[in-house]
């Protein structure tokens, strides 16, 4: 069984980063609209598992989404901001619930997982594109950019998540 | 000393990050200052192959269009070649004494959305090709190649904020640099043109003689509109760039035959 729950893991970590590679890097709506949809992972991973183990996938995660799209390591840095944040986020988003031994996703109202999942767009973006310009002169370029891309990430990543739910209604 | 390893037990996931954090921010400044780092980018085996193989699948979907552009090519070739009244184009010898090579590759990862763009070719030092050299496609220029591996490059492309590149006026020696501000993938900024020059909209603009990269008088694009920078010395232009830089497929890469002794030549005088 965790063996399974592993493997499913680890799928989807290369299903991420290909379909981001491969597809949204490509589509480059109105010029500069690339969702990133590998957010996916942090929404999708465990609740309690051990924090370091997250850490250390965000970072190869990262890593290899930067290989992929040549933007030095601005990816990585984003990624492992978030995975540390994450815990912090779930907290904000979910309340005293997030405490409880037996917590899960699935429990929780739709707009919990919108705020969560929208959380940690808005600081994954903030970190890239700030990076990514590096000049605060231009610091209404990254909101701009924040603003509008974050936007459709959260979009892509709720209609992909509904996609692969196996919730029944 | 018992209170340390409790501090770092305690703070270890914090400590973590910011280990990795540091990483991150050291591979981003170091490769900021320099080429691209030596591993972090796509011209490596894994990445270069995956990226083939989907440009493969891909390329399929455009092959009428590229045929297309690539007869418009062959049919301007030859009208020079006619009108230069070489009668048979087939039979022409290729002069070994001319200063450049062209070598041609496709592009399997195209880039234009971001900041510092680099697209990734599918021909690396197997096929000749090292650093700075040109790359041109058929309606104008590229960039520059900026990293090789043994089967694939990455070019730091003219819309990257990193690229300078010598430009001039058609049928006039003033030049400048070509820069790119980010604001749109198909218009770059020509620097440095000053004010004394008369410049009207609809100029073009090709590649100019001063670097070793290109060779002159390459077409890059068309002057839209410009206007004095602030010290009013000089013309900030904008040019809109005869190729569509969203849908490059076919690429040239020019290796100037001369560059080692141009080179050796430039380090004398330093």
């Amino acid at each position: 069984m965790v063996n399974n729950k592993l493997v499913l893991h680890i799928i989807r970590f290369f299903f991420l980063v290909l379909a981001q590679v491969l597809v949204f890097n490509n589509l480059n709506f109105l010029g500069y609209i690339n969702p990133m949809v590998y957010i996916l992972f942090f929404y999708w991973y465990p609740v309690k598992e051990n924090k370091a183990i997250l850490l250390i996938a965000s970072f190869f995660l990262g890593l290899t989404i930067d290989m992929f799209s040549d933007t030095m390591a601005i990816h990585t840095a984003a990624c492992v901001t978030i995975a540390y944040l994450r815990s912090g986020i779930m907290r904000f988003c979910f309340g005293v619930n997030y405490d409880f031994q037996n917590f899960k996703m699935s429990s929780t109202t739709t707009l919990q997982q919108v705020t969560f999942l929208a959380l940690l767009i808005l600081f994954h973006h903030l970190i890239f594109f700030s990076l990514e310009i590096f000049s605060f002169s231009n610091l209404l370029l990254i909101l701009k950019k924040v603003l509008i891309v974050g936007s459709a990430t959260l979009l892509l990543c709720l209609l992909i998540k509904s996609l692969f739910s196996t919730q029944k209604k | 000393m018992q209170q340390i390893i409790n501090f770092l037990i305690r703070n270890k996931n914090g400590l973590l990050y910011v280990f990795l954090l540091l990483i991150a921010l050291g591979f981003t400044v170091q490769s900021n200052s320099y080429h691209q780092s030596k591993f972090l980018n796509s011209s490596n085996w894994l990445t270069g192959n995956i990226y083939q193989t989907s440009t493969n699948v891909s390329t399929y979907f455009s092959l009428q269009d590229e045929n297309n552009v690539l007869l418009e090519e062959n049919k301007r070739l030859r009208n020079l070649l006619f009108n230069k009244g070489i009668a048979r184009p087939d039979s022409v010898a290729i002069d070994t004494t001319s200063p450049y090579d062209v070598i041609t590759a496709n592009i399997i990862k195209n880039s234009y959305s971001l900041n510092k763009n680099y697209p990734t070719i599918n021909a690396g030092e197997n096929q000749g090709i090292k650093e700075d050299m040109g790359v041109i496609t058929s309606n104008g220029i590229l960039g520059i190649i900026d990293h090789t591996s043994s089967k694939f490059a990455i070019v730091q492309s003219i819309l990257n904020t990193k690229s300078t590149i010598n430009a001039k006026l058609k049928n006039s020696n003033y030049f400048g640099s070509l820069v790119w501000d980010t604001k749109d993938f198909n218009t770059v900024q020509l620097t440095d043109i000053p004010r004394l020059v008369n410049i009207k909209i609809g100029d073009t603009v090709v590649t100019g003689a001063m670097s070793s990269i290109f060779p002159e008088n390459i077409p890059i694009g068309i002057i839209k509109d410009y206007s004095l920078n602030k010290t009013e010395n000089s013309y900030h232009i904008n040019i809109s760039l005869f190729q569509d830089m969203s849908n490059v497929k076919n690429v040239y890469i020019i290796k100037n035959k001369n560059i080692v002794e141009i080179k050796e030549l430039e380090k004398k005088v330093e």
